[in-house]
């Protein structure tokens, strides 16, 4: 299944992380999901967001002030 | 045997709501987290947005709370909802244009939603009893309980037991001789518990976590409902008020003017949106213009433009003029001397 895409490009966190959190919760275990950021904050945020809910980041990729950010939902998902 | 009691608890990143989650947590109840965001939440990355600040470390502090608990954590988009607290408070504003008796007890309220529906038995808040102000006050602290439909499910375990026994309490999920009796606005209580729970690092924000109550912002949120004619706004608007400067040459428009390149990146997201300008024969800021304009507002916009680039004490500066379809042309202006600008444009 091809992963989702969450566009937060221009929103400051934590928009980025509550579109991905409201993203995630229509997801099932196992699933992916692309989140394309610019706020820098989100290196932070995204993993912090997936640890404390047993997500795991498989992915981040950072081209100019683009970051895509990967995050594999777990089964708390 | 008896099923575990769960609360969820406000967490705003700072340390009052990450003690009392934590006291309860010491009492075996499942706790959950629940932060909401407003758009008006100081975040570090909102200074971060500033490439002078990017030295500082980002993070979320609600989730460094989370994290440091060990607990899930909600964060609950309340931007639209948030207008009416905002707009008609109630009980009104505290000194700046702070909502804070209605903000309080409109999350507690969306909180008590929250277990209603996810099957939660309680409310953890970090309040203390005239730790602030306006909404935690001995008189005030009734009224959220009360305002917020939460009544008894409405949990204080710093200053519990100088309140009446709430319903855990009374059921037996919570001893209160462990819960806290803290009031005033000291920090010492709180900053021995935080050591004695080995908490380190933990946030302290000196104006509190709202750019309400930031003197500045309140000036330029009214400034917007004022020339606007109306009091709304939406989430750009109030993301705006938070970068660069503001300046009014006129009542019908502004110009918001990046102070530096991670303004000016930032900026750049809203050039769809805005008419914007930005010098190209000298180094200086992108700057946009909010309201309508006519030509001679163009030419005073890319005059002020010019004055805030390295082409200050140039003949002529070029700016570019950007329409919001796209659609650009060139103008050649002399930079308004600065002792031209009252000091009354800047908002």
């Amino acid at each position: 299944m091809a992963a989702v895409i969450v566009d937060a490009r221009n929103l400051l966190c934590p928009m980025p992380v509550i579109r991905t959190q409201d993203a995630v919760v229509k997801l099932q275990p196992g699933d992916s999901i692309k989140v394309l950021c610019t706020d820098p904050g989100v290196l932070h945020d995204i993993p912090a967001w997936c640890r404390v809910h047993g997500h795991e980041i498989s992915n981040i990729e950072e081209h100019e002030h683009e970051i895509t950010i990967t995050v594999r939902v777990g089964q708390s998902g | 045997m008896t099923r575990q009691a769960k609360a969820v608890a406000l967490i705003s990143g700072g340390l009052d709501s990450l003690l009392a989650a934590r006291v309860v947590m010491e009492q075996g109840v499942h706790v959950e987290g629940i932060n909401f965001y407003t758009g008006f939440c100081i975040e570090g990355h909102t200074h971060a947005i500033r490439k002078k600040d990017r030295q500082r470390p980002k993070r979320n502090n609600a989730l460094w709370s989370a994290e440091q608990l060990g607990i899930r954590l909600h964060i609950v988009d309340i931007i639209e909802e948030y207008q009416d607290v905002v707009i008609n408070p109630k009980h009104g504003y505290g000194s700046n244009l702070n909502p804070c008796l209605d903000c309080k007890v409109f999350m507690v309220n969306k909180a008590r939603e929250w277990i209603d529906a996810n099957g939660f038995d309680f409310i953890i808040t970090g309040e203390v009893i005239g730790q602030r102000p306006m909404s935690q006050r001995k008189d005030t602290l009734p009224v959220i309980a009360r305002d917020s439909g939460a009544g008894e499910r409405l949990v204080r375990p710093l200053c519990a037991r100088n309140l009446p026994a709430t319903l855990p309490e009374k059921e037996g999920w919570l001893d209160r001789e462990r819960l806290y009796g803290f009031n005033g606005r000291s920090r010492k209580p709180q900053m021995a518990l935080a050591k004695a729970f080995g908490f380190e690092d933990y946030a302290q924000p000196a104006g509190g976590c709202c750019f309400l109550t930031d003197k500045q912002y309140s000036l330029k949120l009214a400034d917007l409902w004022r020339t606007r004619g109306r009091r709304e706004y939406d989430l750009d608007d109030i993301m705006l008020l938070k970068v660069g400067r503001h300046l009014r040459p006129r009542a019908h428009f502004k110009i918001i003017v990046g102070r530096e390149e991670g303004e000016n990146r930032f900026l750049e997201g809203y050039r769809k949106r805005f008419i914007s300008m930005i010098p190209t024969s000298h180094t200086g800021p992108l700057v946009l213009i909010d309201g309508e304009v006519g030509p001679g507002d163009i030419e005073l916009a890319a005059r002020l433009t010019a004055r805030f680039s390295q082409g200050r004490d140039a003949a002529l500066v070029t700016v570019e003029v950007r329409q919001t379809d796209g659609m650009t042309q060139s103008l050649d202006v002399i930079p308004v001397p600065s002792e031209e600008i009252p000091g009354d444009w800047y908002v």
